[in-house]
């Protein structure tokens, strides 16, 4: 394709094209198409058993697709084993080999390119140094803690310079505090060595915090695929809009649709106009609105409607307010930026607004 | 002083039965087999408690009627012998047992329970007649005679009975299960992560047999090793029905020098040559293991 105005279309590193994978009679993933370019942190996510590992263990060639093809970098892979695709697993119990030191793991899949001693060493030496690990050259996995082994397990797979980088819940066997910093650490490696990184979690907030683009997973397939952003704010479904983050659902019933806009009568009782997806006029719908969107008490927003506290949630950083209100009770999180003075009580009566841009209104 | 010193130490005591059964089944029958080695041939059999290192030097040579002593390697050939079979063994089931074992340890559950099942089944049926079923194969006008010279391969086939490959056959057959139960249970172990990581770093199937597989599956393999090499030293049914009397292992030639030969000390000092033979071989195993499981540790 020619450039237009100077941009070039991202490179595309792996074409999924309508691969679905049946286990017997079950059918695990159905079809399913997309794109992953060159260069991204692309990110599957999804709820338990909804096909992600079975998705992954596919580019790797550890499962044949059962219908469909995947191309890496253009070429068609279709029936390539394993240890002839470019491509490297990170994998979730780390598989490093227990009897083969750090460094020997790390040169394992280089020795099996046929790279010579010395480069061999040296392209070691870099990935040691790459993930803080030269300490550690050579010890045994059994020999580190849980954060050691998963520096190591990512060394071995992204030192033979991988076309795709495949992670399959790297950071799942991890405590919450390293597996923030880990999350740090992945990032900064992914910009380093402009590897294209395919991580699979079904961590929502990982997958927020690490993405350039997520691909969301559920019932065996594809629910919404965007960015981060697009996928918090603008839901493609209710699955998504519950799935990722925390969210408000009420009934609502669509009165009319005007292209992106649908006016809909809400459980609430007001009527509000808002962006929506799939709502069809005269049909029910869900309005779905966050947390963090809802002030409380009211300001100058454009929809108020009273309210009870019924229950507080401290958290430290925010606290969580259940307020009850037109017979539903909405979750409101608030930052605790001033002091404690400021927090409600239970059985007080408040007034909560919102905007109508901050509603999504999502067909039943 | 550490406060746990002064406590009687209850463990010596709680252990006495074990150590009393050790001395009663173990050390006194050792005790007792040294102390017939070390003594003189009964006229009539049995012995006397005459010491002589008479049946030790008896091994190795014969008395002349004027008392010097004339080289004679009969019994050191079967010494020979029975540590080449059990070797020889040893690797046959070996490299037999690897595949099988493989093999099982990729069925399904259910399958893979029956055909353990089915590798301990002859543990069921008495020795002895499956060693002798193998009598009725190999022997003359025997099922493999039979079938080749009815295919007309072969015209007149002498015995394959009564030789070192008959008790060579017998030997595997008697000891595979040994072997393979053992390399199952490593191949088991081994973490299916682990092949797929060698496979996902480029290494082909042989590269991950011999970088991953192998090494990891080797304490199996010490295992079965010990497991087949200790009793076919001191095998006695296989030598006695295969290999017809005359060619003898050091398991029948003790039997018969305690039986027919009533020669108990030479049978006493032949047995503890052969313990001796498996104390070695096993102190060498423990060493190379200890020294490999060092050389990982400080590497
Ligand atoms: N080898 C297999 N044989 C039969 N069914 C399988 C096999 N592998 C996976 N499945 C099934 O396919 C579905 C998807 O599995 P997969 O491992 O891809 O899920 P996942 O999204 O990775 O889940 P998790 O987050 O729990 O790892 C599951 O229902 C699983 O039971
Ligand atoms: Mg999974």
């Amino acid at each position: 394709m020619n450039d237009e105005a100077g941009l070039r279309a991202p490179r595309k590193a792996v074409e999924i094209k309508g691969v679905s994978k049946v286990f017997g009679t079950y059918q695990a993933l159905k079809p399913v198409s997309f794109d992953i370019y060159d260069n991204e942190f692309f990110t599957l996510l999804g709820p338990s058993g909804c096909g992600k590992t079975t998705l992954l263990r596919m580019i790797a060639g550890f499962e044949q697709p059962t219908t469909g093809q995947i191309f890496l970098h253009g070429s068609n892979i279709q029936g390539l084993p394993p240890h002839k695709r470019r491509v490297n697993t990170v994998f979730q119990s780390y598989a490093l080999f227990p009897h083969m030191s750090v460094e020997q793991n790390i040169g394992f899949g280089l020795e099996n390119l046929g790279w010579s001693k010395d480069r061999r060493d040296a392209r070691v030496a870099d990935m040691l140094r790459l993930v803080h690990m030269e300490a550690f050259a050579g010890r045994k996995p059994q020999q580190l803690s849980g954060g050691q082994r998963q520096r190591v397990a990512l060394a071995r797979a992204l030192a033979p310079e991988p076309e795709v980088l495949l992670l399959d819940e790297p950071l799942s066997a991890l405590d919450l505090k390293l597996r923030q910093a880990m999350r740090d650490e992945l990032r900064i490696l992914q910009r380093k060595t402009g590897i294209t990184f395919v991580f699979v979690t079904h961590d929502q907030e990982e997958a927020l915090d690490l993405s350039d683009r997520i691909c969301v997973l559920g019932d065996g397939e594809i629910q919404q695929l965007g960015t981060p952003a697009a996928i918090y704010e603008e839901p493609s479904n209710r699955f998504v809009a519950d799935f990722i983050g925390e969210t408000n659902f009420l009934d609502a019933e669509v009165i009319a649709v005007n292209g992106e806009q649908a006016t809909v009568t809400t459980q609430l009782g007001m009527t509000l106009t808002a962006s929506h997806k799939k709502a069809v006029a005269g049909q029910k719908a869900f309005m779905s609105i966050r947390p963090e969107k809802i002030s409380l008490p009211a300001q100058a927003n454009p929809i108020a409607v009273d309210g009870t506290i019924m229950g507080t949630n401290y958290l430290g950083g925010y606290t969580y307010y259940l307020v009850e209100t037109g017979g539903t009770t909405l979750r409101i999180s608030k930052r605790n930026s001033v002091s404690r003075g400021q927090m409600f009580e239970i059985g007080q009566s408040v007034k909560v607004g919102f905007a109508a841009e901050s509603v999504r209104i999502l067909g039943a | 002083m550490k406060p746990s010193a002064r406590k009687p130490n209850w463990n010596v005591l709680g252990l006495l039965p074990a150590h009393l059964i050790m001395v009663l089944t173990l050390i006194i029958p050792i005790g007792i087999i040294i102390v017939v080695s070390f003594s003189t041939r009964g006229p009539y059999g049995g012995f006397e408690y005459v010491f002589t290192t008479a049946p030790y030097k008896q091994l190795l040579f014969n008395e002349g009627w004027t008392g010097e002593l004339e080289f004679n390697p009969q019994y050191l050939i079967v010494v020979a012998r029975t540590l080449v079979l059990s070797a020889v063994t040893t690797s046959i089931c070996l490299l037999l047992s690897f595949p099988v074992a493989y093999f099982i340890a990729l069925r399904r559950p259910t399958i893979k329970v029956l055909l353990i099942y089915l590798v301990t089944l002859p543990f069921w049926v008495s020795m002895i007649v499956r060693v002798y079923s193998w009598i009725i194969i190999l022997g003359k006008d025997g099922v493999i005679e039979k079938t080749l010279r009815g295919v007309g391969l072969v015209d007149n086939m002498g015995s394959l009975l009564f030789g070192n490959t008959a008790m060579l056959v017998g030997l595997v057959y008697s000891y595979i299960p040994l072997m393979i139960l053992p390399i199952f249970a490593s191949i088991e172990k081994l973490d299916p992560a682990l092949i797929e990581a060698s496979h996902d770093l480029y290494g082909n199937r042989l590269i991950t047999l011999r970088r991953v597989i192998l090494p990891l599956t080797r304490p199996g393999m010490i295992a079965g090793a010990i497991l087949v090499f200790v009793p076919s030293l001191g095998a006695v049914l296989e030598p006695t029905l295969l290999g017809g009397g005359k060619t003898m292992m050091m398991g029948n030639l003790i039997q018969l020098q305690f039986g027919g030969a009533r020669n108990w000390p030479l049978g006493a000092a032949i047995a503890i040559v052969l313990m001796a033979a498996v104390m070695i071989f096993l102190v060498f195993q423990g060493l190379r293991s200890m020294r490999i499981e060092g050389l990982e540790r400080a590497s």
